[in-house]
């Protein structure tokens, strides 16, 4: 019986990061609770414990029954009946299994039936549930929704709804309208308030995840004759009241699984969920850079699963005498992919981290005032996780397409037949450089950090770490990527020119990611040998494609944008 | 109504995955090479006690098996998936036991237990493959049994209903309670471990395992009494010392030999039908098959 957790040591040692002391300990304020909840941890090492042993638990049912349901689950798929969505039979019984394992409202606090489990824990449990069945990563890893609640909503709300997501319920976040995608400000749907301080949803919804779900979160336009962001408010529906009937749901070309609804709202019963206009400026901001962090980690899984598929391919087909995975041609796709994996990996524990300790403060600080120091700390995280996680979800999403396509290239003629699971793996990971936010949006978030230096700031801070002797000269050739980041940033930048500022923006934050996933493979090599591999193979990828990057920068002339806008 | 529920279930070595080194050269298990692991069958048994129990609110289910003190594991295991509580019955002077021995054993600590409705156990384990102890349990209890069990149908009126798997069919049967069932693998499999109870139960154990812990987590089960599981001996169960262990068992195994499969009797076929069809005649003939 395949266990996806205990199989695969790397996550292990991510998950026994340094930084993981800092975060139990704030998280679980000097372990407070365990005078209050018998499943609370006594200190540290108790804690990590425990996450193990859950992880363990997903390692196992991901392992047998989600791994296992996966191909039926991409036949069957979901279907509408009466204005319901019907799940695959399989799909079913994966939420069944996960609630009776009580993996539901994992990071949500104890007083709701939560397990508070720090973020990075929670990531590692979406990246082991999308090796076993991407599109069933949606279902499950929308319970990231309550942490939205959990952060806006009031008390009653979090005590209404929490405790029931942590039961099992499941979520949807109702953002998207069939005029409003990328460009949420268009939103139209309306809402209404009644006399009794409720409100009545009105309109359409499209290209919803998960849309029958039990609790949604739902963006609506609560200002009649407003146009933009300032006019939409943030409200919750709950299932039971009724009101919302799915019109159809899409056929798509992967994670087939996970249902993609067109809403109606017809005098919907709703409540307000935090405060007026603040829906899209601040929640639905919220909403997203979590949901970012789900799509890095969704990534990260097909990435391993892709890998894995294709390793054991490779190693099993034969041509002209012997396994393919001896052919130099074969083995360096295979070590390319693994060093993707690991690199994006890393990059995606590096966020979740950051995103840790930046919400546990902001989670404090309701219950009292932060210190100076610790406000200071709070703003630093914030800053790294706002940096972090377009690139990780960005660069992730990218390299788990690249490591599908590959894998489907390592399996041949078979690979293009629908008789093996690299063909499903490939049109799932299609969802992913797509969905909460295109990786050319990423970029459009993250190349503030390039301007403004965070990520020059931390690779200076990577650089600053001690590191063994054997790895000095690793470090030395991510020194010298630095240096023609830092060159093609001043090229760029000094040129006055919105469109190609943006023309290069990609070529920038590619160059970024390049060389901070380097330097946390050089971490992580620095902590455990066997990361050595990925960080040469990394490395030399790395290298050339800031290379290429910088020859492309110095090369080109400012004036020559314009061709590219010929059509 | 509430209900007694006892699972009966053992720590077995793992045959399934049997390497190089899963016998020794006298042909004994070795043990070592083997991971302990719950007898499968016996996890389809807690399903079906845990069912019961969700159907019949204020329930209890507690996990009774024999074996070395470390098969606390599996009482643990069962606790994080739903069982109250457990017994280890462990003693010296129980090793070596055979079936009947072991059935005599553990009825004994049934009557310590006292009352119960139901007694639940996998059809066998993997490592004996007997499918004896649960009936034999039945017989020294006095009490019906229903083997090979897929599913409980229900249980109301002092009477469950069972449905059985049988080799050409399926049967379902009436048994007036207390009765012990043994069930199939065939059964609807054990859910999985719960992130709660397991971070709740994890510092669960026997007074000899307690023994062992550093001093605040022996405070933390003080503090904690459901925390402790219960660990009897021959003595705390009443048993006749000449009825268990070696000395109870009438099973004496002669020689183990090991069993090596070769293809030295295969036959070539085509795939003509004449061929294939003379074969199952001569299967049937020989009753191989049939």
């Amino acid at each position: 019986m395949a266990n996806f957790y205990t199989d695969n040591p790397d996550l292990k040692h991510h998950l026994n990061h340094p930084l993981m002391q800092k975060i139990v300990a704030l998280k679980e304020r000097n372990f407070a609770d365990a005078e209050t909840y018998d499943y609370a941890p006594l200190n540290f090492e108790d804690a990590m414990d425990s996450y193990d042993r859950v992880l363990e638990i997903v390692g196992e049912i991901c392992g047998t029954t989600i791994a296992e349901n996966a191909e039926s689950v991409d036949h069957q798929g979901p279907h509408v009946e009466n204005g319901r969505v019907v799940y695959a039979d399989a799909t079913a019984e994966n939420l069944d299994v996960c609630r009776k394992a009580g993996l539901m409202g994992m990071s949500m606090p104890r007083r709701f039936g939560g397990l508070n489990f720090p973020i990075t824990p929670y990531i590692m449990a979406a990246d082991i549930v999308s090796r076993a069945d991407t599109g069933f990563e949606n279902l499950w890893g929308l319970q990231d929704c309550a942490e939205t609640i959990y952060e806006f909503a009031n008390e009653d709300q979090k005590q209404r709804y929490i405790t029931r997501v942590c039961q099992g319920e499941t979520m949807s976040m109702d953002l998207t309208e069939p005029d409003a995608g990328s460009d949420l400000q268009s939103v139209m749907l309306r809402a209404t308030e009644q006399p009794d301080g409720t409100w009545r949803l009105n309109g359409v919804k499209r290209f919803i995840t998960n849309g029958d779900s039990d609790i949604h979160l739902v963006l609506a336009r609560s200002e009649e004759g407003t146009k933009d962001g300032r006019g939409l408010s943030m409200f919750i529906y709950d299932k039971r009241d009724g009101g919302v009937t799915v019109r159809r749901i899409e056929n798509k070309m992967g994670i087939k699984g996970s249902p993609t609804c067109e809403l109606v709202f017809k005098n919907a019963k709703a409540e307000l969920c935090g405060s007026r206009r603040l829906g899209l400026i601040k929640y639905v901001m919220a909403l997203m850079n979590g949901a970012r962090l789900g799509i890095a980690a969704q990534s990260v899984g097909v990435s391993e699963i892709a890998y894995r598929e294709a390793l054991a391919y490779a190693r099993d087909r034969r041509q002209f005498g012997k396994a393919i995975i001896e052919f130099p041609a074969v083995s360096e796709m295979l070590a390319v992919m693994k060093a993707k994996l690991d690199a994006s990996r890393s990059l995606l524990y590096e966020t979740s981290r950051y995103v840790d300790i930046y919400k546990i403060y902001d989670d404090i600080a309701k219950e009292r005032t932060l210190t100076p120091e610790e406000r200071k700390e709070a703003k630093a995280y914030s800053k790294l996780a706002d940096a972090l996680t377009p690139m990780a979800k960005g660069l992730g999403s990218e390299y788990c397409n690249q490591n599908a396509y590959d894998c489907i290239q390592i399996h041949g003629g078979s690979g293009f037949m629908k008789d093996y699971a690299c063909e499903r793996i490939y049109r799932d990971a299609r969802i992913t450089s797509i969905y909460e936010g295109t990786t050319q949006l990423q970029v459009v978030a993250a190349i503030r950090h390039v301007t403004t230096g965070t990520y020059l700031t931390l690779m200076n801070q990577y650089a600053a770490e001690e590191t063994k002797p054997e790895l000095v000269e690793f470090k030395q050739r991510i020194a010298a990527m630095v240096a023609r980041y830092t060159a093609a940033v001043e090229k760029v930048t000094s040129v006055k020119e919105q469109a190609y500022n943006d023309f290069m923006a990609r070529r920038l934050v590619e160059m970024a990611g390049n060389t901070i996933m380097s330097y946390l493979l050089l971490l992580d090599a620095n902590r455990n040998e066997s990361f050595m591999t990925s960080l040469k193979v990394y490395l030399n990828l790395a290298e050339a494609e800031v290379a290429k990057h910088a020859e492309f920068i110095d090369r080109f002339n400012p004036e020559e944008v314009a061709v590219y806008m010929q059509h | 109504m509430s209900l007694n529920i006892i699972v009966l279930a053992k720590q077995v070595p793992d045959t399934r995955n049997v390497g190089k080194d899963a016998m020794k050269e006298d042909g004994t298990i070795n043990r070592a090479a083997l991971p302990a692991i719950f007898n499968p069958e016996d996890l389809n048994a807690l399903e079906q006690a845990l069912r019961l129990k969700e159907a019949n609110p204020g329930s209890t289910v507690t996990l009774l098996t024999m074996g070395l003190p470390r098969a606390a594991e599996i009482i643990r295991e069962a606790i994080y998936r739903g069982a109250d509580s457990g017994i280890v019955l462990t003693d010296r002077a129980l090793g070596g036991a055979d079936t009947l021995a072991t059935s005599y054993s553990l009825a004994q600590a049934v009557k310590k237990f006292g009352n119960f409705d139901i007694i639940l156990g996998g059809r066998q384990a993997i490592d004996g493959d007997t499918a004896q102890v649960g009936p034999q349990i039945a017989e020294k209890l006095g009490i019906p049994q229903v083997t090979y069990a897929e599913e409980i149908v229900d249980l109301k009126d002092g009477f469950v209903t069972v449905k059985r798997r049988l080799e050409h069919g399926v049967e379902t049967v009436k048994a007036p309670l207390p009765c012990v069932v043994t069930v199939n693998g065939s059964a609807a499999e054990c859910r999985p471990r719960n992130a709660v109870r397991v971070q709740k139960y994890k510092y669960a154990v026997t007074p000899s395992e307690k023994a062992k812990m550093p001093e605040e987590l022996q405070a933390l089960v003080e503090k904690r009494p459901y925390l402790l599981l219960n660990e009897w001996s021959a003595a705390d169960v009443n048993a006749d010392p000449e009825q268990i262990g070696l000395p109870g068992s009438p099973t004496k195994v002669k020689a183990v030999v090991n069993v090596v499969f070769t293809a030295k009797e295969s036959r070539r076929l085509s795939d003509a039908d004449a061929e294939i069809e003379d074969l199952v005649k001569e299967l049937i003939a020989n009753h191989t098959i049939g």
